[in-house]
């Protein structure tokens, strides 16, 4: 078994980076020139890295699939950024965000990567008000902040409900910087199909340009992945339809160890599925549950309209099962509980697969303008989906794929099990252990892009001033285009009936019934024999029209599709192992007597990271215990 | 409901687009007009044909990828809406839908309804930002930003670089893209230092690129889906008048 050496540092935790990083090595200025640096994907995590990177002085090839990299999906996120400034004098602290991370997570996050993040986070909200970044303020001028799930302080830095578009924007306008300087290079609308290694090392990718077709090949002395999650392996979830996991996962093919797959977090409050053709779900913000009350009709498949339901035939299923929390547990906890609500048969809408969000009593005592002050976007945006107005009516509501809290596996440097190749946002698994708090990755990512992987990877670059440029006419790098070349004819060849997102629709399908918010043994089995049927239908019966040396979206489709079948199969294989309930995983067969999750720390406390074995063939485990040294391991409870 | 789509087909952009006509059957009123697109390539896949190529990213407005002509509209006929978040419950049975790219100059027609937006990207790589490296920024709350200036600032901010300013524009001009960063950036106090460069700089580039002058019509805060005030274009042009009389344009 591969050891895994996470390579934390001695000492105690609040000294452990700053020792840490005095430590590490350094690329003089003269030297930074003559080194390249692929980062791939330019959302938040890497528009951060790569400016940071370029402003330091390395030659830095940005990749995106996007026409542009101010439209990666952390320009989704809505509702703020977290940082331990105390700025509100409520006793807050990097250890206090950090302990609230550790303990939002259900104890499966790493101590030493947490509080580091807590503890750069106030250099993030610094960068970004320097930048330009319309943060909400106070009469005085001074920064807002406001409260969010999970915690008791009020830490959240926010710009309306659109933080992440100006956090992105932010990163982005520093990018353009580094362009302009000519010390980035931007590579839009170009899909990474694989990585290249030469004598161990990370040392390139395989790209296609996907406008012209063209395979290309390109070289650098590292190579960071900042690629996002994998939600979309749900089909259905709030990413955008481009999000996908084949760079990361043909990383992970080339070795890289892929770390908690099965932890995907299911947020509560998305607009429901409202019709067959739909793609997309679209997220309400986790503020919404300050006011709103959730219910369901008492009487099983009530089909009333709600206004017309009476008070007492309501089930406020959240205030009766959790009166100390009520409608504001955190995100697993309700989404659960709407879950079990409408799998009894007391869902509201025709389909059934709905909870109502009401906002009537709000309304009553609050006023609508109080309402509408607070939420009036939000509103506005739920009419526009779905027609309906919420002032009058309550929310139709249903849980939705999210945010992949695994990810490839790292150490303290972020660096993958590959040398060279670093995995930085929520491309890797570090942060957030079983179950993200909200604003938490906003805070992650550009802390990962700004303020630590620029100090790691030049540590790792010390070595290879002297190598000169990587040459892309080497022997790896003919593979690796030949692999991608054989891959795309064959798929383009099936010739099949069947369009690439009927087959998405499917295995999503598959994912969400058989490895979503509830899983046990006997149906994730199912799920992974389900796949590879669905799988072998795919390879036979799929229809991709035009050419592969031009635009073409099916094809694109077709590819994320592909390595979609093997991410499924490897997130049951990890939740079938994880014989525990933690956070977002949630095992039918570890619950107590009233429902809750029930942890196993004695047996489970580590990290499981996975080795590809080839196709279809059992992947490997390889288990990093997690220690805690500073905060003691206690049940949550809601109730 | 049933429509009749009359969509802009372009193999790429060397050769000439024409309208094809696709009668489409069936549409539920529930259906975001990019899933009723999606709706007609599944038949279209189905058929063996090319499916219409139009890109899109978010579907819920924000990431700016979308974006097509719908009847002589830049995003249709809502305002405040992008395409992705405009739906069918918005046309009528038996409507005729027209269904275009933008149409500009800088913006060539890359396939079907896809549009080259990097014209764009020079704009903001030319000074849309504020030269500030990582590390060296002071305690945030060292700089106070006025709540009133913070908030028009935001405003501002909201652009989400769809390009429909430009498409509704007949001179298809993109000053109210450009406009809106110069003035997010000249009005807070961070990035007053270098405004007067950068206005330069980004109206240079954008004439450049080949966009036209402003119309004056209005038309691109009418179709913007961000609702950005064609105000902030009066703000840079003061700002770049000023720039020219304080002899801070590029030598």
């Amino acid at each position: 078994m591969q050891k895994l050496n996470a390579k934390i540092p001695e000492g105690p935790l609040a000294e452990k980076w700053s020792r840490y990083k005095a430590g590490l090595r350094l690329v003089s200025p003269a030297n930074k020139k003559k080194l390249e640096i692929i980062v791939v994907g330019t959302g938040l995590a890497g528009a951060s890295a790569a400016s940071a990177l370029g402003e330091l002085g390395y030659k830095v090839k940005a990749f995106c699939f996007q026409d542009s990299p101010r439209r990666a999906h952390s320009v989704a996120a809505q509702g703020g950024i977290n940082a331990a400034k105390n700025y509100k004098n409520d006793n807050d602290s990097i250890y206090r965000l950090f302990f609230d991370t550790i303990k939002g997570g259900d104890y499966r996050a790493r101590e030493a990567n947490v509080y580091r993040a807590a503890e750069v986070s106030n250099l993030v909200i610094d960068h970004f008000s320097a930048l330009g970044v319309p943060f909400a303020r106070d009469y005085g001028g001074s920064l807002d902040t406001r409260s969010f799930g999970g915690v008791q302080v009020s830490r959240t830095f926010y710009a309306k409900g659109q933080t992440g578009q100006q956090c992105l924007l932010g990163a982005y306008s520093s990018l353009n910087r580094q362009v302009a300087k000519g010390n980035v290079k931007m590579f839009p609308r170009r899909d990474m199909l694989d990585l290249v290694i030469t004598e161990g090392r990370a040392r390139g990718i395989i790209t296609r340009n996907l406008v012209s077709g063209e395979l290309e090949r390109h070289s650098a002395h590292a190579v960071v992945l900042a690629t996002g999650g994998y939600g979309t392996v749900f089909y259905l979830s709030t990413l955008g339809l481009g999000s996908n996991a084949s760079a990361a996962w043909s990383a992970h093919k080339k070795g890289a160890l892929f770390a908690n797959p099965s932890f995907i977090q299911i947020h509560p409050t998305s607009i429901p599925v409202l019709n067959d053709y739909q793609c997309k779900l679209t997220l309400m913000s986790e503020s919404l549950r300050n006011d709103g009350r959730v219910w369901v009709p008492k009487e099983k498949g009530d089909k009333r309209h709600p206004t017309e339901i009476p008070e007492d035939e309501r089930d406020y299923y959240l205030e009766r099962r959790y009166p100390a929390f009520g409608n504001l547990v955190p995100r697993d906890v309700a989404s659960r509980a709407a879950k079990e609500r409408c799998d009894a048969g007391y869902g509201a809408g025709d389909s059934g697969l709905s909870v109502y969000l009401d906002f009537k009593d709000a309304i009553e005592a609050q006023g609508k303008k109080a309402i509408q002050d607070k939420y009036g976007n939000l509103f506005e945006m739920y009419e526009k989906i779905t027609g309906i107005n919420p002032y009058t009516q309550p929310m139709r509501i249903y849980p939705a794929g999210h945010y992949t809290m695994g990810g490839l596996w790292v150490d303290y440097n972020l660096m993958t099990t590959i040398p060279g190749l670093f995995a930085i946002g929520e491309s890797n698994f570090s942060d957030h252990g079983a179950n993200r708090l909200g604003a938490n990755s906003l805070m992650q990512c550009s802390g990962d892009g700004y303020f630590i992987l620029p100090n790691t990877i030049s540590d790792y670059l010390a070595d290879d001033i002297r190598t000169g440029k990587i040459p892309t006419d080497q022997q790896p790098f003919q593979e690796a285009e030949e692999a991608v070349k054989e891959k795309i004819q064959k798929i383009m060849a099936i010739g099949g009936t069947r369009s690439a997102t009927s087959f998405h629709k499917k295995l999503g399908k598959i994912m969400w019934d058989h490895c979503g918010m509830r899983r046990d043994a006997e149906g994730l089995r199912k799920g992974k024999e389900m796949l590879n049927e669905l799988e072998e239908e795919f390879w036979k019966d799929l229809r991709i029209p035009g050419s592969d040396k031009e635009i073409n979206q099916e094809l694109e489709k077709a590819l994320k599709v592909a390595d979609f079948f093997e991410v499924g199969r490897l997130m049951c294989e990890d939740a079938i192992q994880r014989e525990e309930s933690c956070g977002a995983h949630f095992r039918e067969e570890h619950q107590t007597e009233t429902g809750e999750a029930r942890r196993d720390d004695k047996n489970f406390a580590y990290v499981a990271a996975w080795e590809y074995k080839g196709h279809r063939e059992k992947p490997e485990v390889h288990k990093e215990p997690l220690h805690f040294e500073n905060v003691e391991i206690k049940e949550r409870s809601y109730k | 409901m049933n429509v009749t789509l009359k969509i802009w087909r372009q193999q790429n952009a060397q050769t000439k687009g024409k309208f094809k006509t696709y009668p489409l059957r069936d549409v539920s009123p529930e259906m975001s007009f990019l899933e009723m697109l999606d709706y007609l390539n599944m038949q279209l896949i189905e058929k063996g044909e090319e499916p219409v190529a139009f890109e899109h990213d978010c579907r819920e407005g924000i990431c700016g990828t979308c974006g097509l002509y719908i009847n002589g509209r830049p995003h249709g006929p809502m305002r405040n809406t992008t395409t992705c978040e405009l739906h069918m419950r918005e046309f009528k049975h038996g409507e005729v839908i027209y269904i275009e790219p933008w149409r500009a100059r800088a913006f060539p027609v890359l396939k079907d309804l896809i549009v080259d937006r990097s014209s764009f990207e020079r704009i903001m790589h030319a000074a849309g930002f504020i030269s500030t490296n990582t590390g060296s920024a002071p305690e945030a709350n060292s700089t106070p930003v006025s709540k009133i200036i913070a908030d028009k600032a935001f405003d501002a901010a909201v652009c989400i670089g769809c390009g429909a300013c430009v498409a509704a524009c007949k001179n298809s001009s993109a000053m109210l893209y450009a406009a809106a960063k110069v003035a997010q950036y000249a009005m807070i106090p961070q990035g007053k230092v270098e405004a007067k460069e950068r206005v330069d700089k980004m109206v240079r580039q954008m004439d450049a690129e080949g966009f036209g002058f402003c119309s004056n019509t209005y038309g691109c805060e009418f179709d913007c889906p961000k609702g950005i005030s064609a105000d902030f274009i009066a703000l840079m042009n003061r700002e770049f008048f000023s720039s020219r009389v304080c002899g801070h344009k590029q030598k």
